[in-house]
């Protein structure tokens, strides 16, 4: 595959990066050319091979279902940069 | 033009562990903000998830109650977005390889119409918290987005359906089974006004005849029954709107406001997520035995469907009634005991649906809260068996026993509510009553059969103003059919 100046922008816009439109088509050029490596992974013929979840062939544990971690929130609330009614605060996520 | 509609639904379902599925918080409902969130919930870097075995085991318990194939080795991935209430930046969630596979339930609609919903797949995934967006300001003034992370982790099943619904009320009847499942087994508290159960709907809708779906659009996020029925109903005439104006539908997702009757649209296709999935490094395949899922099999209680069928074979209930009985696994058991203590099914379940769901709900509780037990309904159930009171004292004493002045049998002593049934009291009674009203009788005997059985309501009238109601119904019929018919001084 391979991007378009179309392509970068929707990219960048859905990454929320600002993209300099001067920059546009030498950066789409750089891109393709790691997207080309991609391709020629692409040609690889794995048919036969089961996905991979994990690299260590190994099974889940499991743990109890009991409360073990208490309230922190004293210990950690001091780390936010604002916090309010024990809640964290961030900026206005909805118009 | 006729249009047909098509739905899909995605549910989830929180499950009701004690504690979260990757970490030891607790997920008790209601608690101060933030104070049930662990370091692993706040994403603290190096912090790892440890899978809770109890979701695992619920999930499993879920797939068996629909006849689903169990994935017996199931994968954990990341779904990347970002927003506050996620504070990892993604979502553990399962794609590829869920924990419960396709099954299908079978809904039933008001007119006694049956017809099965296939489930596409069922996954397990953590809760992200909640999003306060009124009340929080900054020094400026400016709108600031509170984050509370207690439920953040909380165990989910999302539940998949095919598009197999072709109207709201088959949508509502697919939610309401899937409640009655979940809350049956006892995965779920299905407290949906505390977002134990939230609904995604996905609606279209097409020619009639037509063999391609439509665009559809995905309205987020509904918590009652009720307000799902709406949004349907909105986005359906929505849609067939637009469509007869020669307009086209946009692949998005929208809101829906329950308060205005009201949906806007949130994000359109062009602005989705590219969610970027990949196995988390952070978990291990889950490993499901067969000794694990017959172990399971075995725990499962009587689905409300094997129920249903019980209570209409057993206690010979109508399919109908039968269902909104089993339907509920509290409401349910509620009647069972009624009906044992009663020894008679019928008319337990005519209380049960009738008076007891009325009260209910104008009290707005639920029946474990009623305030007259199964036993106490059953003991007044034998009173109107056995003639102590008829069944129009009976609503008294229902009402007086849920007001909480004791059971049935010490308000009908404490308030004197017995039946009148000594036959010479009444007789007196009925005589005075003929007595009093002579031109009403004289009406009475010159009057044809029809016309008799009209006026025939007045004397038992009488008699009943007489006794305070508390007559024997049978006996002064029968009493006043006699007396009636003699000429007086004959």
């Amino acid at each position: 595959m391979a991007l378009d100046p179309q392509d970068l922008a929707r990219v960048a816009h859905l990454a929320r990066l600002h993209l300099d439109p001067a920059d546009s088509d030498a950066l789409a050029e750089r891109l393709n050319r790691i997207l080309g490596m991609i391709d020629h992974l692409q040609d690889a013929d794995v048919g036969e091979i089961e996905p991979m979840a994990h690299p260590m062939d190994m099974v889940q544990t499991l743990r109890d279902d009991t409360v073990t971690d208490t309230d922190i929130r004293t210990t950690v609330q001091p780390l936010a940069p604002a916090t309010e009614a024990g809640c964290y605060l961030v900026p206005r996520v909805i118009e | 033009m006729s249009w047909e509609t098509v739905i899909g639904l995605e549910v989830h379902v929180q499950l009701s562990t004690a504690s979260k599925i990757f970490s030891g918080a607790s997920t008790a409902f209601g608690a101060e903000p933030n104070s049930q969130a662990s370091l692993v919930d706040l994403a603290m870097p190096g912090t790892l998830p440890v899978l809770n075995r109890e979701a695992v085991r619920k999930a499993v318990k879920f797939g068996l109650a629909i006849n689903a194939e169990i994935g017996k080795r199931s994968v954990f991935e990341r779904k990347n977005y970002f927003y506050p209430d996620l504070p990892k930046g993604y979502q553990t969630t399962q794609l590829a390889e869920p924990i419960v596979g396709a099954g299908v339930i079978e809904i039933q609609l008001e007119d006694g119409t049956r017809k099965n919903v296939r489930i596409h797949h069922a996954h397990l995934e953590e809760d992200a918290g909640k999003s306060l967006h009124e009340d929080f300001f900054d020094e400026q003034g400016q709108g600031m987005t509170g984050i509370d992370l207690n439920r953040a982790g909380t165990p989910l099943i999302e539940i998949v359906t095919e598009p197999d619904m072709r109207s709201a009320e088959e949508a509502v009847a697919c939610a309401r089974k899937l409640h009655s499942i979940v809350t049956s087994i006892g995965i779920c508290d299905g407290h949906m006004a505390q977002g134990s159960m939230r609904f995604d709907v996905n609606v279209s809708v097409r020619k009639q005849g037509d063999p391609k779906l439509g665009t559809r659009t995905e309205t987020k996020n509904l918590n009652s029954f009720k307000f799902m029925e709406a949004a349907i109903k909105l986005e359906v005439d929505r849609q067939i709107d637009l469509l007869e104006d020669g307009g086209t539908i946009e692949q998005e997702t929208r809101l829906y406001n329950g308060d205005t009757n009201t949906a806007r649209s949130m994000r359109t296709k062009e602005d989705a997520n590219d969610y970027r999935y990949f196995p988390c490094p952070d978990l291990l395949p889950v490993i499901i035995t067969d000794e694990d899922i017959e172990a399971l099999r075995a725990e499962l209680p009587e689905l409300p469907d094997a129920r249903q069928a019980r209570f209409s074979a057993e206690y010979g209930l109508s399919d109908y009634d039968a269902g909104i009985l089993a339907g509920d696994r509290a409401v349910a058991d509620y009647f069972e005991a009624a009906a044992q203590a009663a020894g008679d099914a019928k008319l337990a379940a005519n209380w049960v649906i009738g008076d007891v769901a009325g009260q209910l709900n104008a009290a707005g509780i639920t029946i474990e809260q009623c305030p007259l037990s199964a036993a106490d309904l059953g003991q007044m159930i034998q009173r109107i068996q056995d003639g102590t009171i008829s069944s129009k004292i009976a609503k008294q004493v229902f009402e007086a026993c849920w007001n909480g002045e004791g059971t049935p049998d010490e308000v009908i002593e404490a308030r004197g509510l017995k039946q009148m049934s000594d036959t010479g009291e009444l007789e007196k009674i009925v005589d005075q009553v003929i007595a009093d009203n002579a031109t009403q009788a004289e009406a009475f005997r010159a009057a044809d059969e029809g016309k008799q059985k009209k006026m025939f309501g007045f004397f038992v009238g009488q008699v009943m103003k007489l006794t305070q109601g508390k007559a024997n119904p049978q006996q002064v019929n029968a009493l006043l059919q006699e007396k009636l018919k003699e000429t007086p001084g004959a």
